[in-house]
């Protein structure tokens, strides 16, 4: 085991504090860059969760809020707003914390830390200007012919060159951590899948460069661009964006496991492939866009949707198994020894780390996860293209699993960081559920509403407008899908609300404290990091017993229910009668 | 030991029972959605069509009028209504914001449809069939069709094309 006898050098060890909670060197001078990109993810939270209540409220035809300028406005912004900068600025968060607090390193290049957020700032505040004074209603997408205001793109950009500066600055803080021996082993696990979503970051970013650049150039009348092949670039970078939430997100569930309760991986070199793995796939994915599109061989979709047979989708599977296996055998560790789920039902609850970690898991799997292969199988791909099921597999996938994860690791993160005890503690005990029910809500109501074949962007579900009627999409079973929508969009803001007070309360009104209060821990600090406070045994590889038996009978229980959607999904597609092809 | 510490320096120590046994059953799950899509393609109902071409907007859009002026039956609201050609053959045209022309066609009947746009990207989407197809301009989307019951068909458009987006439909009728 590599004890972090960390020796800095001279001049620079001043700069340094021992966190008391977790034992890390924490490099005091970055404490307020996290803070900065935290801050401005949530404000993007804010903004974002504004106009997504008002869009749902158009939804709900029973309120039929937003004129359809706006609501299209307002799409095109929310999508921006939440996806670019909420995520990314989290994500950069996170990996300034992992590049320096996690590895007990020093930030080496604090002014170019400070110039790439800067530049993402001054990014993301123009692109939304000009989203939220109508210079973009042509969605975050913006396929062409249909272009977007220049300077939407110019921002997009400067904010797209900072994030890819902060990337390549986790990259070089890694190496010099391992050169300076500071990092003497292997990385944490957690630092493993940062490094991993990093990496598949860069290779996204400048996927994205190849299709914003001619885009602004289009946008500025110098070029046309060929609509298949923007897409095809544009979802190069826009699919691989969702690559590094997977991974970013997935390295949040292995930090709270370890936060909550203690949990280590059963098996980091297993954990680790798993990473590899969607490193592998990083390229593909990409046709779950043009699945149904013109211009695309069939080997081609088919191997590309698939990520070369799966391999994603193989490491997820591992990730299914060993996110819960850590908790289990940590909590039967704990003496919660009873029956198949004793150690779950004993789980902490009332820690908004420990739901959100459940919460974000249970609903990737089973929602998100599930959903996205249906929906990336190629045939299939036929009756849910374009649809609101899309937009209720992406908020299963973005908000319940990704941003579910990112909230609850922000509660440790930023009162740590900060000093400062959590705000509202009791509130955000309650938070991840209040969020997440919402969130349930809102996302049967998309799938139920696009498997019925609601149309996604589209400010009129019935298209009454229409020169000719389509009587079918005026039913009670779609009003009733268009209501929880709203419903659901209700309570969801609700959580979002209750969090953004929860964070902005801790930032300007927390209460100092050299132990900051973030409710119970199930670790310890130690001078290697945070470590677990009882003793894990390791797993045996020897034994016949199943080593996680709650987990194991989970897992295969999630297999068979995967199995049964799959066949489900062809049941309703040959159901379609017609022949197709 | 934690997530958030370093592991041993040697962490590679093979796998459990547990863990083996849920790596078969998942490379396997992984290799029967893989071929799922194969073999669909081969003996599936509702394949996914692949083949297209590239033709100039304004091409499409002369050879559509040409169609539709030869194919001609009638109107609906004055929209015309038109049937495929001899040999099963028909256009289907979206532009901002409809789709044209009706088309006519016999249940149990094949038809070729050549889809495209004149103008903007949009979706052609089958109600209350609910099967979906991305329309790009310059691009001919082959999309063969076999009816398998009468009545109207309604179509609306699923990509964002503008700000009549929502009033973007069509229809397809389905005779004996
Ligand atoms: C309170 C939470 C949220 C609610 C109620 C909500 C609601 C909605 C609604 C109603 C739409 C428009 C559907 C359409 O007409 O196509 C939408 C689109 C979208 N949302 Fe959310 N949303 C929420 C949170 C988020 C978050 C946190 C993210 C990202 C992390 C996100 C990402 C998106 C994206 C990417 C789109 C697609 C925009 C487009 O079609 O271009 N949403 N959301
Ligand atoms: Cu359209
Ligand atoms: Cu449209």
């Amino acid at each position: 085991m590599t004890t972090a006898s960390v020796t800095h050098p001279q001049g620079v060890a001043a700069l340094f504090r021992t966190c008391r909670v977790t034992g890390y060197q924490v490099f005091t001078p970055v404490q307020k860059l996290i803070v900065f990109q935290a801050v401005a993810a949530v404000l993007s939270l804010a903004t974002g969760g504004t106009l997504a209540l008002l869009m749902a409220l158009t939804r709900w035809e029973a309120v039929g809020l937003l004129p359809p300028e706006l609501y299209y406005r307002f799409t095109s912004a929310h999508g921006t707003v939440m996806l670019v900068f909420w995520i990314v600025f989290f994500e950069v968060a996170a990996l300034l914390f992992g590049g320096t607090i996690l590895i007990n390193h020093r930030l080496k290049g604090v002014a170019v830390a400070w110039t790439y957020t800067w530049m993402m700032a001054t990014g993301a505040v123009l692109t939304t200007v000009m989203a939220l004074s109508g210079h973009a209603n042509n969605m975050f997408t913006a396929y062409p012919p249909l272009v977007n205001h220049p300077l939407w793109y110019v921002g997009i950009l400067l904010f797209a060159v900072g994030a890819l500066m902060a990337c390549c600055h986790f990259v070089v803080q890694l190496w010099t951590a391992r050169k300076e021996g500071v990092v003497a082993g292997p990385f944490s696990l957690v630092v493993y899948a940062l490094l991993a979503a990093a990496i598949i970051a860069i290779w996204t970013l400048l996927h994205g460069a190849l299709a914003y650049i001619p885009a602004l150039l289009q946008s500025l009348g110098l070029i046309t661009l060929d609509p298949a092949i923007y897409r095809t670039l544009f979802w190069g970078f826009g699919h691989g964006a969702q690559q590094i939430n997977l991974a970013a997100m997935v390295a949040c569930w292995y930090a709270l496991a370890a936060l909550t309760t203690g949990a280590r991986p059963v098996n980091e070199g297993l954990s680790r492939l798993a990473f590899v793995l969607y490193l592998i796939g990083i390229n593909m994915g990409s046709m779950h866009h043009l699945l149904v599109d013109p211009g695309i061989g069939m080997h081609a979709r088919i191997i590309n949707t698939s990520y070369f047979m799966y391999a994603a989708l193989l490491g997820s599977l591992i990730h299914a198994f060993s996110v819960p296996a850590a908790v289990e055998t940590a909590q039967r560790a704990r003496g919660h020894v009873k029956g198949l789920y004793g150690w779950l039902v004993a789980g902490p609850w009332r820690e908004p780390g420990f739901s959100s970690l459940m919460i974000s898991l249970i609903g990737f799997g089973f929602i998100a996860g599930v959903s996205g292969v249906l929906m990336g199988t190629m045939q299939l791909n036929m009756i849910i293209h374009n649809t609101l099921f899309v937009v209720g597999h992406f908020h299963a996938t973005v908000v319940l699993g990704t941003t579910m994860a990112f909230m609850g690791l922000s509660y440790y993160v930023i009162p740590l960081v900060m000093k400062r005890d959590l705000a509202l503690l009791g509130m955000a005990r309650i938070t991840p559920y209040v969020y997440g029910a919402g969130l349930l809500t809102l996302i049967a109501g998309m799938m139920l509403a696009g498997k019925n074949g609601v149309s996604r962007r589209s400010w009129d579900a019935t298209y009454s407008a229409g020169y000719l009627q389509v009587d079918t999409l005026s039913t009670p079973i779609i009003t009733f899908a268009n209501t929880l929508i709203g419903i659901g969009a209700l309570v969801a803001v609700t959580g979002g609300i209750m969090y953004v007070l929860i964070m902005v309360g801790t930032v300007f009104f927390g209460r100092p404290s050299e132990t900051p209060n973030v409710g119970r821990l199930g670790v310890v600090a130690s001078p290697a990091g945070p470590v677990s406070d009882v003793t894990i045994p390791e797993f045996d590889h020897a034994a016949t017993r199943a080593q996680a038996p709650g987990t194991t009978v989970a897992v295969f229980v999630f297999l068979g229910y995967f199995v049964l959607m799959f066949a489900w999904a062809f049941f309703n597609l040959s159901r379609v009668g017609w022949g197709i092809g | 030991m934690s997530s958030l510490t370093a592991p041993h320096a040697r962490y590679l120590s093979g796998t459990s029972r547990d863990e083996r046994l849920w790596l078969l059953f998942a490379v396997a799950w992984c290799l029967v959605l893989f071929f799922a899509m194969y073999v669909w393609q081969a003996i599936g109902n509702q394949k996914t069509p692949i083949e297209s071409y590239r033709i100039e907007p304004a091409e499409f859009r002369a050879l559509t009028q040409d169609y539709i002026a030869a194919y001609r039956i009638g109107d609906v609201q004055g929209i015309p209504l038109v049937t495929p050609t001899e040999d099963g053959e028909a256009f289907l045209a979206a532009r901002a914001f409809a789709f044209e022309p009706v088309l006519q066609l016999k249940k149990g009947e094949s038809v070729r449809i050549y889809l495209s746009s004149y103008d903007f990207q949009h979706g052609l989407s089958i109600q209350p069939l609910n099967v979906n197809f991305q329309v790009l301009p310059g691009y001919l989307y082959v999309v063969n069709l076999t009816p398998t019951e009468t009545g109207e068909f309604g179509l609306i458009c699923n990509e964002y094309c503008g700000l009549g987006h929502h009033t973007m439909t069509g229809r397809i009728v389905v005779v004996d």
